[in-house]
């Protein structure tokens, strides 16, 4: 196997990356009422988890914060040769009436996004449904766009970008690999 | 058209006879044994078969086919079924009463007989009911039936449930030196059992019959033997239980004959794991301790006969739930071989395993059949000792292929079939008529 | 990690991880059923059949629910309908074959009918209860129960009391306890239990006072009210003394002891009224749990790829 890997954003890049997103989320929603974080499992959860504690420290409230697994909901699951593990959705507030922020890792053919969309919609009906991702990498295949963009990513579509993150024990950073197993 | 078969293993039991040698065969009777055997007549009425490297056996002696005729043509028929007996190198058999009509009176066995006549391809030998209907109620008529060609009587497929039936059965049965046999299985003990009571029946949460079943009715019918004096035959015998308690009444003297089938000392319940429906029989496949035990009354003569209890059934009956699947299996086909594995493993020798198979069941129906005595029918088959094939049920000759023994490697082959002096089955072909 | 089976027949089919994949996915699902909108997509145009050859509302219902909570299209198919009636069961599985069913879950009074259908149909199947073989679900639902109330699975002693001889709900729950390492006893008259059963490493008790010393969890198992009188146990009124669960009976047991019942509970006669409705009992849970865990065996099955049908002949030299 030869691979490819390189580090595209470190932690420090990272840190700078939420604290912008952060910002723009005040700018954009004045006030900060009714709103309220929603990550998709895993990486989305800690980031949301990460810009709530940002929010806090700049104004001083503290934003519920829900998890969300789109695995029940995919397009692709008879794709597959393995159907995926299956964890938990825990959504311990009211989203009905609620600007929700979704917040994802990685953007990449929007398809994700469809599917978090259906189900938090199976869970209330949302005033605002906002979308923050860490990386835009582009290759869309569905009509959807960012509000808060961490950092866009220029990618060949064979590509695949990894975000470790320091809450699942890794260093924090973003890579690009370029898997020549196949 | 006279035979003479040059240079076989010439293997007799009933004679003590083994050695190479050549056999001729005149007017479908065994006229002379012996080295350089020259026909007498002019060369081109006696077809010479070369015997070389193969075994010349008596015919075969089954005391347990159901033919399934009349009634249930549709398993099988006297003329299949008599093709597979060829097939399996048997020449003489005897079948069970439990067709539709039931054989309980004259002109169903007259019936038997003429059929077998016109379409058998080996000897047929009718059972008759000991019951009218084997409904285990009213003796049916007997004597009619000894008169009419019946050569023992039972009710097999079932017990006669009731002793005092039984008794007077047997009682009766004096007057005609008859055999009674009987299928020893206490129906109350057996409730709707489908395989052996034990651990497999336990895990597979099937409905278990206990030897118990089958010991308590052998012990019944012994004691009922040993107090009238009538001739017993106990049918396809399963369980150590059932060995200990015949082996004990031959030594104090009860007139008793017993026999087993092929799959009783090959195979245990362990075979009906996966719901196998082909491996569903009635009495049940037992435990490996009773394996055993069936194997050691073989070789110490507790267990007289080798019978196959050949019960064929059409394969929508069996392709279904196991609950619902009929008890039993064929075996004409199959027997020769799977006794042959007794003898590779040391349990008998070929001398015991081909009495096994001839002159003793025989003996127990007093046909004169099953042995290479000068002047006695020429029964006989040809059998290779050394070839191998596979078990194919699509090949059987038989109308059914219900056996468990489906890719088993078997060694052992029947090569061709003799009855009265004419080829009924060969493996070349050219020589069935 | 994936299961490695196309159909769930036995207990027995599945090693330890897999057991352990089913409870954990089956947490994930239990909340889908909290929530205000029960239904996900994620069955969405695939068939489910009900095959149910013997009445159960009960086992039925739950599967039902769970497949309409991952929106299948789901029949039901019971013994009496035309489409059974008559026909072989083969002939009935070529049938729903020809229809297209993706996972045919099957009732059947006779052990070994589901294994029958798995080997000839490329369709999933699901045992969901066969003569008295096993009852998959119903185990893989109450070690949920179990687990979600004790925290574990191991090291647990679970009594299990009744007709251990004709109980599929017995069978799969010893397997399935045995495989993650709980003890299992077993009490009952001596008619009701098989004798060969200490062969699968459990506890033969024919005291239920003595049995319940120590327990963890209490199993009672509905008591088949037409056997009476047929020579397993003489009347109902003497079965109920002697191996009913009583107030006084549970206190034999440990103080945090769980009572569970597969239902429907014959009310005072294996267990009291009191003890059905006490803060011991997680008969609800069960049935609630039940669902969740249909819903993980749904949706686990239906991701293995199809296999072609298993030919019946083996070949055992």
């Amino acid at each position: 196997m030869k691979r490819n890997e390189r580090i595209v954003l470190d932690s420090l890049e990272i840190n700078r990356a939420l604290s912008r997103v952060a910002h723009e989320v005040t700018e954009r929603n004045q006030g900060l009422s009714d709103l309220a974080f929603v990550g998709i499992r895993t990486g989305g959860v800690h980031l949301a988890h990460r810009l709530a504690g940002r929010l806090k420290k700049i104004e001083g409230v503290v934003l519920p914060v829900g998890a969300l697994d789109i695995t029940l909901y995919r397009d692709d699951l008879y794709k597959k040769r393995e159907q995926p593990t299956v964890r938990k959705t825990e959504i311990g507030f009211d989203i009905t009436g609620k600007k929700v922020i979704l917040v994802d890792d990685v953007l990449f053919t929007g398809r994700t996004i469809r599917a978090a969309m259906d189900e938090l919609i199976d869970f209330g009906r949302p005033r605002e449904i906002q979308l923050a991702v860490l990386i835009d990498r582009g290759h869309r295949e569905l009509p959807i766009r960012a509000h808060y963009v961490g950092k866009s990513l220029p990618t060949a579509a064979d590509e695949k970008v990894k975000v470790f993150l320091s809450e699942e024990g890794e260093e924090d950073r973003v890579v690009i690999t370029n898997d020549a197993e196949n | 058209m006279n035979l003479l078969i040059r240079n076989g293993r010439l293997i007799d039991p009933a004679h003590h006879r083994d050695e190479v040698t050549d056999l001729l065969i005149e007017n479908g009777k065994i006229s002379r044994i012996g080295k350089s055997l020259k026909p007498d007549g002019p060369k081109s009425e006696t077809q010479i078969i070369d015997g070389t490297n193969q075994w010349v056996l008596p015919g075969f002696v089954d005391l347990h086919v159901h033919l399934r005729e009349p009634g249930f043509e549709y398993k099988e028929t006297i003329k299949t079924g008599t093709e597979a007996a060829a097939a399996g190198g048997f020449t003489s058999i005897c079948c069970m009463p439990n067709t539709n009509p039931v054989n309980d009176n004259q002109s169903v066995t007259w019936m038997i007989r003429e059929k077998a006549r016109q379409e058998g391809r080996v000897h047929v030998y009718p059972i008759g009911a000991i019951t009218k209907g084997s409904k285990g109620e009213e003796l049916s008529e007997i004597g009619e039936l000894v008169e009419a060609g019946c050569v023992a009587i039972t009710d097999d497929g079932k017990p006669v449930m009731n002793s005092a039936v039984m008794r007077r059965a047997m009682e009766y049965a004096l007057a005609f030196d008859l055999p009674v046999i009987d299928h020893c299985e206490d129906e109350h003990l057996m409730e709707d059992g489908v395989m052996n009571e034990g651990f497999v029946s336990m895990e597979l949460g099937l409905k278990g019959i206990p030897a118990a079943a089958e010991e308590v009715m052998v012990a019944r019918n012994l004691i009922l033997a040993e107090m009238t004096g009538c001739r017993l035959h106990l049918a396809h015998i399963s369980t150590a239980g059932s060995v200990r308690l015949i082996r004990e009444a031959k030594g104090r003297g009860v007139r008793v004959t017993a026999e087993t089938c092929p799959h009783y000392f090959s195979l245990t319940e362990e075979a009906v794991r996966g719901y196998n429906t082909d491996a569903k029989m009635n009495p049940p496949l037992r435990t490996l301790q009773d394996r055993d035990a069936v194997r050691q009354g073989l070789k110490d003569g507790t267990l007289d006969v080798i019978a196959t209890d050949h019960a064929p059934h059409a394969e929508e009956e069996k392709n279904r739930e196991f609950d619902r699947a009929p008890f039993g299996i064929v075996g004409l086909e199959t027997a020769l071989p799977l006794t042959l594995m007794l003898v590779a493993e040391g349990v008998l020798s070929v001398e015991e395993a081909v009495a096994k198979l001839t002159i003793l069941p025989a003996r127990v129906m007093r046909l004169n059949k099953g042995h290479l005595g000068i002047g006695a029918d020429a029964d006989l088959c040809l059998v290779d000792p050394e070839a191998t094939w596979t078990v194919d049920p699509r090949r059987f000759r038989s109308k059914s292929k219900n056996t468990p023994f489906t890719g088993w490697k078997m060694k052992g082959l029947v090569a061709m079939t003799i009855v009265d002096g004419r080829g009924v089955y060969s493996t070349e072909e050219i020589q069935a008529i | 990690m994936t299961l490695k089976i196309k159909d769930l027949i036995s207990i027995k089919d599945l090693d330890r991880d897999e057991l352990r994949l089913i409870l954990d996915t089956a947490e994930s699902f239990k909340e889908v059923g909290a929530r205000d909108i029960k239904k996900v997509p994620t069955l969405r145009g695939k068939t489910v059949v009900n095959l149910f050859f013997e009445p159960s509302t009960r086992t039925r219902t739950s599967f039902e629910l769970a497949a309409k909570r991952l929106s299948a299209d789901l029949v039901n198919i019971s013994a009496d309908s035309s489409m059974v009636k008559g026909e072989t069961l083969l002939d009935t599985a070529r049938n729903l074959e020809a229809m297209q069913a993706d996972l045919i879950v099957v009732r059947h009074p006779c052990a070994g009918a589901p294994a029958l259908l798995a080997q000839k149909m490329t369709s999933a199947v699901i045992n969901a209860g066969d003569g008295a073989h096993e009852h998959p679900t119903q185990a893989l639902l109450d070690l949920f129960t179990i687990r979600a109330r004790k925290k574990t699975l191991e090291g647990l002693t679970v009594v299990i009391v009744g007709d251990i001889l004709h109980s599929r709900v017995a069978r799969s729950a010893i397997h399935a306890l045995k495989m993650v390492g709980s003890s299992v006893r077993v009490v009952g008259p001596p008619t009701m239990i098989p004798r060969e059963i200490m062969n699968w490493g459990v506890e033969v008790f024919y005291q239920y006072d003595e049995a319940l010393k120590g327990a963890d969890v209490i199993m009672t198992l509905r008591l088949q009210l037409e056997r009476q009188g047929r020579s397993l146990f003489p009347t109902i009124r003497e079965y109920s003394n002697l191996y009913g669960l009583t107030a006084r009976r549970l206190s034999m047991a440990k103080d945090d002891v769980l009572v569970m019942h597969p239902g429907p509970i014959n009310r005072g006669i294996e267990i009291a009224p009191d003890v059905a409705d006490g803060l011991s009992s997680a008969i609800l849970s069960q049935t609630t749990n039940g669902v969740a865990v249909r819903m993980a065996v749904l949706y686990l099955l239906s991701g293995v790829a199809k296999h072609e049908p298993v030919d019946p002949q083996r070949t055992p030299h």
